[in-house]
């Protein structure tokens, strides 16, 4: 197991909005767009740096989307930013008809997504953001897993054409990616190579599928995992390749089990490579008030259930 | 004055012709809100807007019209046609299979003259205040117009528009809202009284006009005067009276005309009615 180390612990949301401000000095179209959160999404460094281009929207994320459609219109890349559960299911028809049926160069940057948020509870910890918002077509979906993927990530959807969803979160989170990599959209990145199961994680659950595949190594299974960061096109290449060597796989995803990650790769699966596959996501529920941690824990995302999951699925091979 | 006003009257009869014409062609559609809106939107593209029929999508340098109650698409395929987006002979696809003008319209085929799509009510106020603060950016000053229908102000989101627009003082923006009192299930006094728009509009802050949307020269008349309120610190409204199935007698004074088509026999009385000035198509 190729061993990964962190110095620091931060949250993703920081590296958006390092990666806003990057954006925006490399590209005077860049603008920013946000519903009265702006010190959530830490777009503080980007509005003090550009103050003509951040439109401060209020409390009124359906506006919020459209406007960012109509700035396309004048040529400008507009980054919208609030919780994912307002960046998505709050205003999905604004997204489906003036966003992607429009296709509209908007970015559409949420925070605060999946169980993490925390103490908040259920009503802002939305689950099905990324089922949402894959069944979009044209629509492209990244989850991201650190400060630095997050900041990489935030930067390349700034050059690429067409509207994105990038999702991120709140807690501060190991920072192990690194600082100077070239984001790839809809390219997997290899994180340790192993020839008896592959694990596909996303976000906040990559680092635990690092975790997991250290302690995978000591009962003397060989974990290949990959982080797939782009939802949406989906690395299919990658996945199939590495399934091919090991014969079976485990997806890890902080999100309903209903419409994320693991069925993307459950459908390419089915098709392609029919293989056990065995899932780590949470299990058509809502989320509820308490640590991240301890959600983390209740709603069965944590490191072991990666080693679980990866033990049976071994068994049914 | 680009064109007199007896010319635009000939332009929004032929332009009624061709609404009629074109929902009876696919025996499906929405004639009625079209055909009030024929005056207004023959002065929009015949007499008010300054653009290029050689379609970009960022309209840089050009006044740009955003269509939010995108039901009424014949009448903004009409006039696009008209004005020389495309050939008109394309509106006999109207609403078909692989057509580009689609039951509403959309970017998605491509369509020169169509800059988002609209359908799902209550969203072009927001995209055209976005498309306005784009223009102030580029230092563009141009006009951004868009029109609205009256029953569509229910949906909640123009209001966040409404209120937005007046505090970042969004004054390159004239929106008209077609104000013939009707709405599919009835009366929008019955349905969901909308009370004083006037009233509203000006509480919100915005620049509140009015205009008879079926009288030309009442409707060439205060667009050329909202254009000289632009540029003052506030949003335009146009509050236009109009009659749903304006220039139709059998369609007018009511709702029941809004998705209906004519069948042949109306077909022949509403052309009857409406005089050639142009092709037909």
């Amino acid at each position: 197991m190729k061993k990964y180390t962190y110095t620091e612990k931060k949250d993703t949301r920081s590296g958006f909005g390092a990666g806003l401000l990057e954006a925006g000095k490399n590209n005077p179209e860049v603008v920013a767009l946000c519903a009265d959160l702006v010190g959530s999404l830490k777009m503080d460094a980007f509005i003090k740096e550009f103050p003509e281009r951040f439109f401060q929207i209020g409390i009124a994320e359906a506006n919020m989307i459209g406007i960012a459609a109509g700035l396309t219109i004048g040529g400008k890349i507009p980054f919208t930013g609030t919780f994912a559960n307002f960046s998505t299911g709050r205003v999905y028809d604004q997204i489906r008809q003036s966003v992607a049926y429009s296709n509209k160069n908007v970015k559409i940057c949420a925070s605060h997504a999946g169980l993490t948020l925390g103490e908040d509870g259920a009503t802002h910890q939305i689950l099905e953001d990324i089922g949402l918002m894959k069944m979009l077509p044209g629509m492209t979906v990244i989850n991201t897993c650190d400060y630095n993927q997050t900041k990489a990530a935030t930067i390349a959807i700034a050059e690429h054409e067409g509207p994105v969803y990038l999702r991120f979160g709140r807690p501060v989170i190991p920072v192990f990616t690194d600082p100077d990599q070239k984001f790839e959209i809809g390219k997997a990145w290899m994180v340790n190579e192993g020839t008896d199961v592959t694990i596909v994680a996303t976000g906040h659950m990559v680092w635990k599928a690092i975790e997991a595949g250290e302690q995978l190594a000591e009962l003397g299974i060989d974990a290949e995992i990959i982080n797939i960061h782009t939802i949406k096109p989906l690395d299919e290449e990658a996945i199939l390749k590495s399934v091919k060597k090991t014969g079976c796989i485990v997806t890890a995803e902080e999100h309903n089990k209903f419409g994320g990650l693991g069925e993307s790769v459950a459908r390419l699966l089915s098709t392609e490579l029919p293989s056990p596959q065995e899932f780590v996501a949470v299990n058509d529920s809502f989320g509820e008030s308490g640590t991240p941690d301890q959600l983390m824990t209740k709603y069965g995302l944590d490191t072991i259930d990666i080693v679980k999951a990866v033990q049976k699925v071994i068994k049914r091979k | 004055m680009k064109h007199t006003i007896n010319e635009l009257e000939d332009i929004a009869s032929q332009v009624r012709r061709d609404i009629v014409r074109m929902v009876h062609g696919c025996q499906s559609g929405h004639p009625g809100g079209s055909l009030g809106c024929a005056d207004y939107m023959t002065a929009l593209y015949f007499e008010i807007m300054n653009y290029s029929t050689d379609f970009t999508m960022d309209g840089k340098g050009e006044d740009l019209f955003f269509l939010s109650n995108g039901h009424i698409s014949p009448v903004f395929y009409s006039v696009l046609a008209r004005a020389g987006f495309f050939e008109v002979a394309e509106l006999a696809t109207f609403r078909k299979l692989n057509s580009r003008l689609q039951g509403h319209p959309t970017t998605h085929e491509h369509l020169p003259g169509i800059r988002i799509a609209s359908g799902s009510l209550g969203q072009g106020m927001s995209v055209a205040i976005g498309a306005a603060q784009a223009k102030k950016l580029n230092k563009d000053h141009s006009i951004v117009y868009s029109l609205h229908g009256d029953g569509e102000l229910q949906e909640g989101q123009n209001w966040e528009a409404i209120m937005y627009a007046p505090f970042n003082k969004v004054d390159n923006l004239i929106a008209s809202v077609d104000y013939n009192g009707q709405q599919i299930d009835g009366p929008t006094e019955k349905v969901l009284s909308l009370e004083s728009l006037q009233a509203k509009f000006e509480a919100f802050g915005w620049h509140v006009i009015e205009s008879g949307g079926n009288d030309m020269e009442s409707i060439v008349k205060a667009l050329h005067y909202a254009k000289t309120l632009t540029g003052k610190g506030k949003p335009i409204l146009n509050l236009m009276s109009t009659q749903m199935g304006a220039g139709v007698d059998f369609m007018m004074g009511s709702h029941k005309w809004h998705g209906v088509a004519p069948n042949d026999e109306q077909l022949a009385n509403a052309l009857g009615q409406l005089h050639s000035s142009l092709q037909d198509y």
